[in-house]
């Protein structure tokens, strides 16, 4: 149990007669950059706020960073940073006096500090310049990129992460994926729940699909990738003949469409498709080899495409 | 190293055991806040208003409240008038916005949340609540006497006060006689406020826990109005707020206003331990 950051068991939530979270047990290691993904609804946000404290389980119970909660919320919480269900501040204070009123409320913070504290934490989200203006006259990417510093102003073990990139242009996710990598490389743990299932797979080092508020898989992101495997696409002008080549080097589930013959690559080498094609002189315009998408991956797991479930 | 590396690394964190860092930041948000600071600017035109009102007409003895007909032989008896004004409206609405803002209003926007999360204990929270309302009670009370007091002596000077009794004292004994007076008004709103923080913990809408406390006051003034209900009059939260003016008798009649501190402290605590029975282990989903 020491070395996971968060351990959940047969955490549950019910809100009258709807079940928002079944029985999930997650488990995040130490160290992981791990993406807690699924819809809007599937009951990500509900799970973090039993994690955090902010609602009680129905059913369950969990420890965060080894130490068993809601007992020790006291000592566990200061070295947890985190972003729950969107920026909140007070519009008519800066953003600068929203990290002061923040800071002032931690019986952890030394007071001494504050200053460099805030103006490193402004810093690392590119908002030293707007400091000084008042929350009320940001923009939502900035609103997000504040909420994530309000979760720097202290050394942190774990870092919460709900929908971080929410409202962020292109151009600001990469920061915030490049800041969740700095992070994780300084040793914290990112839990970090997103519905865009591509942007999360290029940082994390673990993943967990929830669905209808169940846990449906979670691990190592290549061990859950490991149940599809990687597919060989041949674009020609001959499908038929490239599907024959393929099935004959032992591709399975070999289809052939007009323009294009896919086949699942197995145990075959990949590097010996193209050839054994030129060979038997299929023309060849175009060769990939596809790894199954999250989003695929979710179907496959669900049998449903990533819409809200009702 | 820059100020950017500070808040990396992971390190052991003291608590720091006493601190009002968390009472004065709460404070700086009620009086930092423009609608306050207009607020205060509201309470504080009544008793000017009084003042010129009085100075520019000719008192008719006998008519109107008791301290109006007083004031032209001492101006601090403008800040008397001003707050037996402003209790039946002004202050407890003034206290009421605050008190229905006090946990309401984090959760309206969701910064609850993120206090919880830093983490404050939400005992922690409600004490620090309640004592921000109570100071804001006593400062805006406060606020309205100095002004009243000023403007009042500024226009019709101080000197010798005439008491209630008819006794003559100095003005020294007189400015005394009118900070038990505000003293004793701040507590009692202070008491509504406690009234207000549960309502608050009830709801997300602070407007609406707001409009709840006027209508407590407004109802409490109306049932201590019913002879019907005389049984009922003296555990009102409102019933003891007009013996403030028993601070201007000679002695000072102690009996109603050590009734009027006794209902307002256990106002308080009642309402407070009610807050922290429905706060401490509610979802906070705002």
């Amino acid at each position: 149990m020491e070395n996971l950051a968060v351990a959940t068991s047969g955490l549950t939530k019910r809100f009258h007669q709807q079940v928002a979270v079944n029985a999930v047990d997650l488990l995040v290691p130490r160290g992981a950059v791990y993406g807690f993904l699924g819809p809007n609804g599937s009951g990500k946000t509900t799970t973090i706020r039993m994690l955090l404290g902010l609602i009680r389980p129905t059913a369950g119970h969990h420890r965060l960073l080894g130490k068993a909660m809601p007992d020790h919320t006291g000592n566990v919480l200061p070295l947890v940073g985190s972003l729950v269900e969107g920026p909140a501040f007070h519009p008519y204070l800066s953003a600068r006096a929203n990290l002061v009123r923040l800071d002032s409320v931690d019986r952890h913070a030394d007071p001494r500090t504050t200053k460099v504290r805030i103006d490193g934490a402004l810093d690392r989200v590119g908002l030293l310049a707007a400091a000084d203006k008042k929350y009320r006259a940001y923009s939502l990417g900035m609103r997000q990129r504040l909420a994530i510093a309000g979760t720097l102003l202290a050394p942190r073990e774990l870092l919460v992460l709900d929908e971080p990139t929410n409202g962020l242009d292109p151009q600001g996710t990469r920061e915030v994926r490049h800041l969740i990598g700095s992070l994780a490389d300084d040793g914290a743990t990112v839990l970090i729940s997103s519905h865009l299932l591509s942007e999360v797979e290029q940082v994390c080092t673990h993943i967990g699909v929830m669905h209808v508020g169940s846990l449906l898989t979670q691990g190592p992101i290549a061990q859950v990738r490991a149940v599809s495997e990687p597919k060989a696409r041949v674009v020609t002008d001959r499908p038929q003949d490239a599907a024959r080549v393929l099935r004959g080097l032992g591709l399975t589930d070999v289809v052939a469409e007009p323009g294009l013959a896919v086949g699942t690559v197995g145990a075959v080498a990949a590097e010996k498709i193209v050839m054994a094609l030129v060979q038997d002189g299929v023309p060849v315009t175009g060769f990939a080899l596809e790894r199954p998408s999250l989003e695929d991956l979710f179907v496959s797991l669900t049998g449903e495409g990533f819409n809200v479930s009702g | 190293m820059s100020a950017a590396d500070v808040s990396i690394a992971p390190a052991e964190r003291p608590l720091r055991h006493i601190s009002a860092r968390f009472l004065r930041s709460e404070l700086r948000l009620i009086f930092g806040r423009r609608r306050n600071q207009a607020g205060m600017g509201i309470l504080a035109v009544v008793p000017i208003i009084i003042a010129i009102a009085v100075k520019v007409s000719t008192p008719r003895p006998g008519r109107g409240p008791d301290f109006l007909s007083s004031i032209t032989s001492n101006g601090l008896f403008v800040a008397l008038a001003a707050l037996s004004i402003e209790l039946g409206l002004f202050l407890p609405l003034a206290v009421g916005t605050i008190a229905g803002d006090s946990v309401a209003g984090e959760a309206n926007i969701g910064t609850l949340r993120y206090l919880l999360t830093v983490p404050v204990h939400r005992t922690r929270l409600l004490a620090v609540k309640l004592a921000a309302i109570t100071i804001f009670s006593l400062v805006a009370t406060v606020w309205v006497s100095l002004v009243g007091a000023v403007v009042g002596v500024a226009l019709f000077g101080g000197g010798e006060m005439t008491l209630l009794s008819g006794t003559q004292i100095g003005m020294g004994s007189a400015v005394l006689r009118l900070a038990m007076a505000t003293l004793y008004l701040g507590l009692c709103f202070a008491s509504l406020g406690a009234i207000g923080l549960f309502i608050s913990t009830l709801t997300e809408q602070p407007i609406g826990a707001t409009i709840a406390v006027v209508i407590i006051n407004v109802l409490s003034f109306i049932l201590d109005s019913i002879p019907q209900l005389s049984w009922l009059h003296e555990w009102l939260p409102t019933h003891w707020w007009m013996s403030f003016g028993d601070v201007l008798r000679d002695p000072v009649a102690w009996g109603d206003l050590t009734r009027g501190l006794l209902t307002a402290a256990g106002y308080m605590l009642v309402f407070w331990l009610a807050a922290w029975a429905r706060f401490s282990d509610k979802d906070v989903t705002g």
